[in-house]
C-alpha cells in the first residue's frame, strides 16, 4: 500500500499541483472580496454539523430529558423525575442484561488475540495469499442478520451441525439457544466471529508495515518465536491494539443485532442486552420513558471508552 | 366595457362553477376510502380483495385504497398513524387491544352502526368483546376456536379416546409418554403458545370472570386461585409431557413432531389447520379442551378480527358504508370460507368443514370466550408474564419467584 | 518479516503450511459453505433431515427464483440500493467538506468539534431511536427511504470525517498556502487542489459506508414499516417468520442479501481495508 510519498506521507508529485495552482489564477482577474480563512471553514463545516447536530445531538440530549418521564408515545408525557432510574435498578430483567453486557464485553476481548494470531498464521508470501486473506476477513462483510441467522440454525437442537458434531462423540444434543446457560455463550461465538476477522485484518496491516531493520537485528541477537513476538514485534504493533481494542469494546456493547434474530432476548430475558432491552421496552411495551433510562445509562457506559479513545487519540495528535 | 348586468351575469357563473368545483372536489375526497389492514396472508388477501371489488361495484362513486402491511409491523405503526394522519379504516383486534385505543378516544364509537343493523341480535356472542361503557367501538368479522388438534392414527393404535375430564386427559398422556409418543407439541420461542395453555387451564379451573379480572391487574397472581391453575398445569409439566427444548421453537416449528407422529397432541388455534394437507386432514383431528373443574361452564378462548373506524379519519361517512357491507351475511360468508375461520354474524354460513364444524358447535355452545392472552391484557403485562410462563414451563420449581415477580409488574403497570 | 518466511524451512513445512491453511480455511468458512450448502438443496431433503449429505437433488435455479418470486425479496434488494447509495455519497460529501475544515484551518473550536463528530460516531444507537424516529415522522418522512437516508447521512458523517481529516491532514499545508497567496478561493482550493489527492480515501471511504449502511439492521427495524421501503436485512429477517423450516429459501435469501457489499469488497479490496486500517499504522 506504499506509494510515492512526501515527507508526510502524502501520495503525489508536489510538482503538479503547484502548476495547476498558477493555472488557476492565470488570467490575471482583479482581485475579488474572498471568503476570508476564518470563515471558510464555517462554510465547509455547516451542513455537516448541521445534520449531525440534528440527527445525534439533539436526540442524545432528548432521549435524556425524556428518560425522566413516562411516556406510551399516545398519550400525555408524565413526570416520574429519578422514577425510571429507581425502577431499573431494582428490575431483575436490568442486571440480567448487565451481566450479559459485562460477559459480551469479557469475551469479546478474546476477538484481538485470536485475531493476531491469524493474522500471524495467514501472514506469508505464497502464491494466492492475498486471496485467501480476503476470504478469512469475509464474515465481516456480511450483515450481522446472516450472521445471526447462520448461527441460529448451526445451534438448532434437532439438526443443527453442531449438534451433529456433538452427536459423532456421543455427546448429548445442547439446545444452545434455549438453555439459559448457554444462550449468551452461543450469541457471543456468533458475534466474534465478524469480530475476530475485523481485528485479523488490523494486524495483518500491521504486520505489513513493521520495521524491517529492527527484526533482522533481533533475528542476528539470536531472538525468535515467542520471545520475538512479544518484545518486537507486538511493540510495533501497538496501535493496531488500540484500534482493535476500541472496536471490539464498542461491538461488544452494541450487540443488539445477533440478540434480536437469534432469540429476542430469551429464554425468558436470559440473554437479553442492555440494547435489546432498550429496544422492548419502547416499542413492544411502549415506555418510551423507561427505554430511554436504558439507553442513557448504556450510553453513559459507553462513554468512559469514547472518553477514553478520545484522550489517546488526541494525545497522539500533539 | 362589460355592462353591469354582463358583468353580474359572468359573477353569478363563476360563483356557480366555483360551488360546482368544490362540490366535485369535496365528492371526489368524499370518494375515496383508505383502509389499512394487517391481513396479509395469502388467503385473507385474496378474500379482501374480492370484497373490496364487489364494495366498489355496489357503490361506484367509492375508490377503495387498501394498505396490505405484515403483523409486527403494522402493530406498532398503527399507533402512529392513530395520532397524526389515519386511514378511514383498520384492521385490529377486540379486547384489551381494541380498549388501549379506545381509552384515548382514538376510535370512533359506532354504536348507532350497530342499532341501525340490529347487530345487537346477529352478533349477540360478539357483542360483549366489542362493547365499552355500553358503546360498540368496531365490527368484527371473524373468530377462531382453538383447542387439541391430535392425530387419530396414533390414539387408536393405543386404544385411546377422546378425554372429556382433564384427568383423563393426563392418562392418556401417560399411556403415550410410555410408548415413546411425546404427548404435547409446542413451540415457545415466541412466548404466546404457552399462554394458551394458562388461558385454558384458568378458564377451567377459575373461569371467565376471574380470568379477564386477573387479565385487567385486578387479581393477584400469588393468590390461591392462580396457584391453582399451576397446580393443574403442572401435572403436566412436572411430568414431561411437553416437547422437549420448546423454547427453541416456533409455533410453526413445532409442526414438524406433529406431523411425523414423533408428538400426539397440539393445543393451538384452528389457523393450524389451515397447514394440513389431504392425507394430514385425514389423520388429525380435533377436540375441545377438556373439562377441569365440573363446577366451571367451558369457556373458550375465541379471537375476534374487527373493522375500527379511527376518530381523525377524514372520510367517516363511506367508512360507515364499508362497515355495513362487511356486516352482511354474504359478506362475512365469502371471508370466512376463505379464512377457514367462524363468522361473528350468526346468519352468515359457516364452511363445511370437520374442524369448523366443532368449532362452531363448542363455540356455540360456550358459555362465554376470551380474547387470547395477549390481547386480554396490557402488551407489557403480556410480555412480562408470558415470558414467566415460558420459564415456568422449563423450570416449575421457580414458581414462587415467577408469580411475585408478575405481581411486581402487575401493580406498576396496572396501578397507572 | 515476521513470522519467518515459510519459503525459508523445508518442503514439508510449505506443504504442511498450505494443507494447515485450506483446513483453517474451510473451518473458518464452515458456516457460510453450510449456508450455501443449503441454498441448493430441496424441500424434500429439509423435511427429510438430510441437512449434511449429497443434495438428492440440485435446485439452484429454483431456489434462488423463489426466493424473489414468493416473496418481496426483489423490492428489498431494490430498497437497500435505494438508501445505500445516496446516503453513502451524502455522506462522503458532507464529511469530506467538514473534514477539510478541520484538517486544515486552524480555529480554535476545531478540536472540540473533531471530538464532539468522533463521539458521536461511538454512541450507542438506542440513545438515538426514540427522537429521531420521532423526528422521522415530525418532518413525514417515517416508513420512507427518505428517513434512513438521512439518518445514515447524518450518523456516518461521524466516521467518515475522522476518516477525511486524518487523511486531509497529510496534504502539505504548502500546497494551499500557495494557492492562496495566487488569489484562489477557498472553496476552489478544496474543489482543484484538495479532492483530486484525496480520490482513493474517497474511493475506500465510499465502499466502507456503503457496506456499513447496506448491513444496518437496527434502523431498518426502527424507521421504516411497510414491505415497499423496507431494505434487505430487515426484509430477511421478517422472512424468518415467513419461511420458518423453509431453511433453503432462508439460505437463498441470506447469499443474496450479502452478495453486494461481498461483491463490492472483492473489487474495491484494497480500499476497502485501506479505510477500515486507518490509523492502525502510524
Amino acid at each position: 500500500m506504499a506509494s510515492l510519498t512526501n515527507e508526510k506521507g502524502f501520495p503525489f508529485k508536489v510538482d503538479t499541483v503547484m502548476e495547476k495552482n498558477s493555472n488557476l489564477t492565470s488570467h490575471n482577474k482583479p482581485k475579488r472580496r474572498r471568503v476570508s480563512t476564518k470563515v471558510a471553514p464555517w462554510i465547509f463545516l455547516a451542513p455537516g454539523i448541521a445534520i449531525f447536530a440534528l440527527y445525534v445531538i439533539y436526540p442524545i440530549i432528548s432521549s435524556v430529558a425524556l428518560s425522566f418521564y413516562e411516556w406510551d408515545g399516545l398519550g400525555e408525557k408524565v413526570w416520574v423525575g429519578l422514577g425510571n432510574y429507581i425502577e431499573l435498578f431494582e428490575s431483575d430483567v436490568f442486571w440480567t442484561a448487565l451481566k450479559n453486557n459485562a460477559l459480551w464485553l469479557l469475551l469479546f476481548m478474546l476477538a484481538p488475540p485470536i485475531g493476531l494470531a491469524i493474522a500471524l498464521f495467514l501472514n506469508q508470501q505464497i502464491r494466492g495469499m492475498r486471496f485467501v486473506k480476503s476470504l478469512f476477513f469475509f464474515p465481516f462483510v456480511i450483515s450481522q442478520v446472516v450472521v445471526g441467522l447462520v448461527f441460529a440454525w448451526f445451534y438448532d437442537p434437532t439438526f443443527g451441525l453442531l449438534n451433529q458434531f456433538l452427536g459423532v462423540f456421543g455427546l448429548g444434543p445442547i439446545a444452545v439457544l434455549s438453555d439459559e446457560n448457554w444462550v449468551t455463550f452461543g450469541l457471543i461465538a456468533a458475534g466474534l466471529w465478524p469480530q475476530v476477522a475485523y481485528c485479523m485484518i488490523l494486524y495483518l496491516t500491521g504486520l505489513n508495515n513493521l520495521d524491517p531493520e529492527q527484526i533482522e537485528a533481533a533475528r542476528l541477537d539470536g531472538a525468535k518465536g515467542l520471545r520475538m513476538l512479544w518484545y518486537i514485534i507486538l511493540p510495533q504493533l501497538k496501535p493496531a491494539t488500540f484500534i482493535a481494542i476500541v472496536v471490539t469494546v464498542i461491538g461488544a456493547l452494541r450487540s443488539f443485532d445477533m440478540v434480536s434474530v437469534m432469540t429476542s432476548g430469551g429464554p425468558w430475558n436470559s440473554s437479553t442486552v442492555l440494547a435489546y432491552m432498550m429496544y422492548e421496552e419502547s416499542i413492544f411495551n411502549y415506555r418510551m420513558g423507561y427505554g430511554a433510562a436504558v439507553a442513557v445509562v448504556l450510553f453513559l457506559i459507553m462513554d468512559l471508552y469514547i472518553f477514553y479513545f478520545l484522550r489517546n487519540m488526541l494525545k497522539g495528535e500533539k | 366595457m362589460i355592462s353591469e348586468e354582463n358583468s353580474m351575469k359572468i359573477v353569478k357563473k363563476f360563483a356557480a362553477a366555483a360551488v360546482l368545483c368544490v362540490l366535485i372536489g369535496a365528492s371526489a375526497f368524499a370518494g375515496e376510502l383508505v383502509i389499512n389492514s394487517d391481513a396479509s396472508d395469502p388467503a385473507p388477501k385474496a378474500a379482501f380483495a374480492k370484497i373490496i371489488k364487489q364494495f366498489e361495484q355496489a357503490n361506484p362513486d367509492i375508490k377503495v385504497k387498501y394498505n396490505l402491511y405484515d403483523h409486527e409491523s403494522y402493530k406498532t405503526t398503527i399507533r402512529n398513524w392513530l395520532v397524526t394522519t389515519p386511514p378511514d379504516i383498520v384492521f385490529w383486534y377486540a379486547g384489551n387491544r381494541m380498549k388501549t385505543f379506545v381509552d384515548r378516544g382514538l376510535f370512533t364509537d359506532v354504536s348507532d352502526l350497530w342499532q341501525e343493523q340490529n347487530m345487537a341480535e346477529d352478533y349477540k356472542s360478539a357483542m360483549p368483546a366489542m362493547t365499552i361503557d355500553g358503546k360498540q367501538w368496531g365490527v368484527p368479522y371473524t373468530y377462531y376456536q382453538w383447542g387439541v388438534y391430535y392425530r387419530k392414527d396414533i390414539f387408536d393404535k393405543y386404544g385411546l379416546t377422546i378425554p372429556k375430564t382433564y384427568d383423563q386427559l393426563l392418562h392418556l398422556s401417560q399411556v403415550l409418554k410410555e410408548n415413546g409418543v411425546t404427548p404435547f407439541t409446542i413451540g415457545t420461542k415466541f412466548l404466546w403458545t404457552a399462554a394458551g395453555w394458562f388461558d385454558y387451564l384458568d378458564l377451567r379451573t377459575n373461569g371467565l370472570d376471574f380470568h379477564l379480572s386477573l387479565m385487567e391487574g385486578k387479581e393477584k397472581w400469588t393468590s390461591s386461585k392462580v396457584r391453582k391453575v399451576f397446580e393443574n398445569w403442572g401435572k403436566m409439566v412436572k411430568a414431561g409431557y411437553f416437547l422437549k427444548n420448546h423454547t427453541s421453537y416456533s409455533w410453526q416449528e413445532a409442526q414438524a413432531p406433529f406431523f411425523s407422529g414423533d408428538a400426539a397432541m397440539y393445543l393451538i388455534g384452528n389457523f393450524f389447520a389451515a397447514n394440513f394437507t389431504q392425507e394430514q386432514r385425514s389423520k388429525i383431528d380435533f377436540f375441545q379442551f377438556p373439562q377441569v373443574d365440573a363446577n366451571v361452564p367451558m369457556y373458550e378462548d375465541a379471537p375476534m378480527d374487527t373493522l375500527h373506524i379511527p376518530s381523525r379519519a377524514k372520510n367517516k361517512v363511506d367508512a360507515r358504508k364499508f362497515l355495513k357491507f362487511m356486516t352482511l351475511p354474504q359478506n362475512e360468508t365469502l371471508v370466512n370460507d376463505a379464512l377457514l375461520q367462524i363468522p361473528t354474524n350468526s346468519k352468515a354460513q359457516v364452511k363445511d368443514d370437520k374442524y369448523l364444524n366443532i368449532g362452531v358447535k363448542i363455540l356455540n355452545s360456550a358459555a362465554g370466550t376470551a380474547q387470547f392472552f395477549d390481547r386480554d391484557t396490557n402488551p407489557e403485562m403480556a410480555k412480562t408474564a408470558m415470558k414467566g410462563l415460558q420459564e415456568y414451563m422449563v423450570h416449575p420449581e421457580r414458581l414462587d419467584k415467577i408469580l411475585k415477580r408478575l405481581d411486581r409488574a402487575a401493580n406498576r403497570i396496572f396501578k397507572k | 518479516m515476521f513470522p519467518l518466511p515459510i519459503e525459508k524451512r523445508g518442503r514439508t513445512a510449505k506443504i504442511s503450511y498450505r494443507v494447515a491453511i485450506i483446513i483453517a480455511l474451510l473451518m473458518w468458512l464452515l458456516p457460510l459453505l453450510a449456508v450455501m450448502l443449503t441454498s441448493i438443496r430441496s424441500i424434500a431433503d429439509i423435511n427429510a433431515g438430510n441437512y449434511w449429505g449429497v443434495p438428492s437433488s440440485i435446485q439452484f435455479v429454483k431456489n434462488y427464483t423463489d426466493v424473489f418470486t414468493t416473496t418481496p425479496m426483489g423490492q428489498y434488494l431494490i430498497n437497500s440500493i435505494l438508501i445505500a447509495v445516496p446516503a453513502a455519497m451524502g455522506a462522503v460529501i458532507l464529511s469530506t467538506l467538514a473534514g477539510f475544515a478541520l484538517a486544515k484551518y486552524q480555529f480554535k473550536a476545531n478540536i472540540w468539534i473533531f471530538a464532539l463528530f468522533i463521539g458521536g460516531n461511538f454512541v450507542p444507537f438506542q440513545i438515538l431511536m426514540i427522537p429521531v424516529r420521532d423526528l422521522s415522522m415530525s418532518l413525514g418522512i417515517y416508513d420512507t427511504r427518505w428517513a434512513l437516508i438521512f439518518f445514515h447521512v447524518a450518523f456516518q458523517a461521524g466516521f467518515c470525517t475522522l476518516f477525511m481529516r486524518n487523511f486531509m491532514v497529510a496534504i502539505p499545508d504548502a500546497l494551499i498556502e500557495s494557492a492562496r497567496v495566487e488569489g484562489v478561493s477557498e472553496f476552489k482550493i478544496f474543489w482543484y487542489v484538495i479532492l483530486p489527492l484525496v480520490r482513493p480515501a474517497l474511493a475506500a471511504l465510499c465502499v466502507l459506508v456503503f457496506t456499513f449502511i447496506w448491513n444496518d439492521y437496527f434502523w431498518a427495524l426502527v424507521l421504516v414499516q411497510s414491505d415497499t421501503v423496507r431494505p434487505v436485512t430487515a426484509g430477511l429477517s421478517s422472512l424468518q417468520g415467513q419461511w420458518l423450516a423453509s431453511w433453503q429459501l432462508l439460505s437463498a435469501g441470506a447469499i443474496v442479501a450479502a452478495l453486494p457489499p461481498v461483491a463490492l469488497f472483492f473489487t474495491m479490496q484494497k480500499h476497502f481495508i485501506a479505510g477500515l486500517t486507518l490509523g492502525a499504522v502510524k
